[in-house]
């Protein structure tokens, strides 16, 4: 598995030639949920393959089941980085994806989530599902971490299998927590700013 | 007491044997003298970074200092090269332009709709034109220029999107012209077959001196191919290559030092401001007394290695000055700053792409055999 893992790094380096920055933000293995922009199918794994080894480790990308679970190598790469697959169209009161973030979690595992809830084929960001705010409602004690890709549309845009290898950016920013007394809209609303101030910076 | 002069002691100092190099002896020279420099200059820039004198420009002390270190990278893949053998030193290129036409496509927008001519460019047509370098046959002279250039505008025509069509060709053609084309011709180097005007060189040229009979038209002999003592090839146009990118390299540092000194009368204020006609004489005139220097790891005279050092510095500006257009027009000062952590590679190799057909093909033309 170890293997794997390095050649999936290697891999996802080599096709989007990623560079990362942390802006008022170190890396820490503490408890995270890293919420990014999502354009390409790339964007879990390249974000999952730029972080430091232990804290990779340690981070478990949420996905959609249906993506990958489809085919042996899709399967394999998906238990490669340890992804935490949710089932999109199974999602009720009853089994809600966040509980199983939250148990998945565990008092170890960090997340990486994408809240705009499917790949935007647009420049601006579209609005954000809720799970976000539910996530932060139910574990205030984890740091929120913003995360802007640059590029990885054009590396891999929807609706393509062959990856053009370009440059991308990853940008890490400082964290955010739920403010007491802060409606979902406003949060969601100030989540969703604060990746679009990493695009500038 | 041991004398030093005693020739038995010497005998072990024949580097060539002991090492077994894999280049001729002027070639194992002339990296010694630019790792010595190198060494100087990182010394210097260590130096230079640790005073904390107030007349020192921060700003000039760590583009000196990143110059330094990329003229390390760039020895040491042609070292490597040397080493790896003549196919080994055309990859190594191969991965330089693709990583350079990655950062200018990466600058350049596209649109949605290029994304598998993209995908021909990058992943098709640049390994294939290094391949086609290495098997030496004519076609690389034309596979891009005419058949990826014809490619590029159908295959985009395809994707079924109209606008700025146009522009979008020529954008893609000639990123690839410059980082992949223009470039290649550098390791084509590798491939002439040349001689030399040059009296021939007794170690070096003898083994391959075949006496002429009488009535036989006398041929040139090959400078490129020799044999060492041990009756092994050894390709000297490894060592022209190092001369081509030590001198256009230079020549880069001597422009923007003349430039510097003297500099008054800017060429085109809006595209770049450092680059004055003083830098670009005083860099032609320095260019070819280092070519002169030099030429004797050459197949040139040392007159026509001069020549060589002006025209190389000439193509080097033309190549500068494309590029800061392009930058300017793009709105980036550095293809290193666009992404960041990147060292930027078309910000060094620019004069060389510019510099490499003419430097291949007026060695060719002359002195091919």
């Amino acid at each position: 598995m170890q293997l794997t893992s390095k050649l999936l790094v290697a891999t996802a380096k080599i096709i989007s030639g990623y560079t990362i920055r942390w802006v008022d933000c170190l890396p820490d293995t503490c408890q995270r949920i890293y919420f990014a922009n999502h354009t390409s199918h790339l964007d879990a794994l390249v974000l999952w393959a730029s972080l430091p080894r232990e804290i990779r480790e340690l981070t478990r990308p949420v996905a959609a089941k249906d993506y990958w679970e489809k085919g042996w190598l899709r399967q394999h790469i998906a238990k490669t980085f340890n992804a935490l697959l949710i089932d999109r169209n199974e999602v009720k009161v009853h089994q809600s994806p966040i509980d199983l973030m939250i148990r998945e979690m565990k008092d170890c595992y960090s997340l990486i989530i994408f809240p705009e809830g499917r790949r935007n084929p647009t420049e601006e960001m579209i609005k954000f599902k809720s799970g976000l705010f539910y996530l932060a409602k139910k574990r205030p004690d984890l740091e929120l971490v913003p995360v802007y890709l640059d590029n990885m549309s054009r590396v891999l845009p929807r609706g393509e299998i062959l990856p053009v290898p370009l440059l991308s950016h990853i940008t890490i920013g400082s964290p955010i927590w739920l403010e007491k007394g802060e409606t979902k809209h406003e949060f969601l609303d100030r989540a969703r700013t604060a990746i679009i101030n990493l695009k500038d910076c | 007491m041991l004398n030093l002069f005693h020739p038995f002691l010497w005998s072990f100092v024949d580097v060539k044997r002991v090492l077994n190099l894999p280049f001729d002896e002027p070639t194992a020279w002339l990296i010694a003298t630019v790792m010595l420099l190198l060494i100087l200059a990182s010394a210097a820039g260590k130096l230079l970074d640790g005073t904390s004198e107030q007349r020192l420009n921060t700003a000039i002390v760590r583009s000196f200092n990143q110059r330094i270190r990329s003229w390390w990278l760039m020895s040491a893949v042609l070292i490597a090269g040397l080493f790896i053998g003549e196919h080994g030193t055309v990859i190594l290129f191969g991965l330089i332009g693709f990583w350079a036409l990655r950062e200018f496509i990466t600058m350049t927008p596209t649109r949605r709709s290029d994304h598998r001519t993209l995908f021909w460019v990058l992943v098709v047509f640049t390994p294939l034109q290094f391949f086609l370098v290495a098997i030496q046959g004519e076609l690389f002279l034309i596979a891009i220029p005419i058949y990826a250039s014809l490619f590029i505008p159908a295959r985009i025509a395809m994707a079924n999107d109209a606008k700025r069509f146009l522009e979008r060709s020529a954008k893609i053609q000639i990123g690839l012209l410059i980082c992949v084309y223009a470039l290649s011709f550098a390791p084509a180097i590798l491939y002439l077959d040349l001689g030399s005007n040059k009296q021939p060189n007794a170690e070096i040229d003898a083994p391959v001196t075949i006496e002429p009979a009488a009535n036989e038209i006398p041929q040139r002999t090959s400078w490129s191919l020799v044999k060492d003592s041990e009756g092994n090839d050894i390709n000297r146009n490894k060592g022209l290559l190092f001369f081509f990118v030590l001198i256009t390299q230079l020549n880069d540092v001597l422009q923007y030092a003349w430039g510097k000194l003297l500099g008054k009368n800017i060429i085109a204020p809006r595209i770049n401001t450092s680059r004055t006609w003083e830098g670009v004489i005083g860099g032609a005139a320095t260019s070819a007394l280092l070519g002169a220097l030099f030429s004797w790891v050459t197949p040139f005279l040392f007159w026509q290695a001069a020549i060589m050092g002006i025209v190389i510095s000439f193509m080097g500006f033309a190549g500068g000055m494309t590029m800061s257009a392009i930058k300017r027009d793009r709105g980036v000062k550095d293809y290193g700053t666009l992404v960041q952590g990147h060292a930027g590679i078309l910000d060094r190799i620019d004069s060389l792409c510019f510099a490499a057909p003419v430097f291949y093909h007026l060695t060719k033309i002359f002195f091919a055999i």
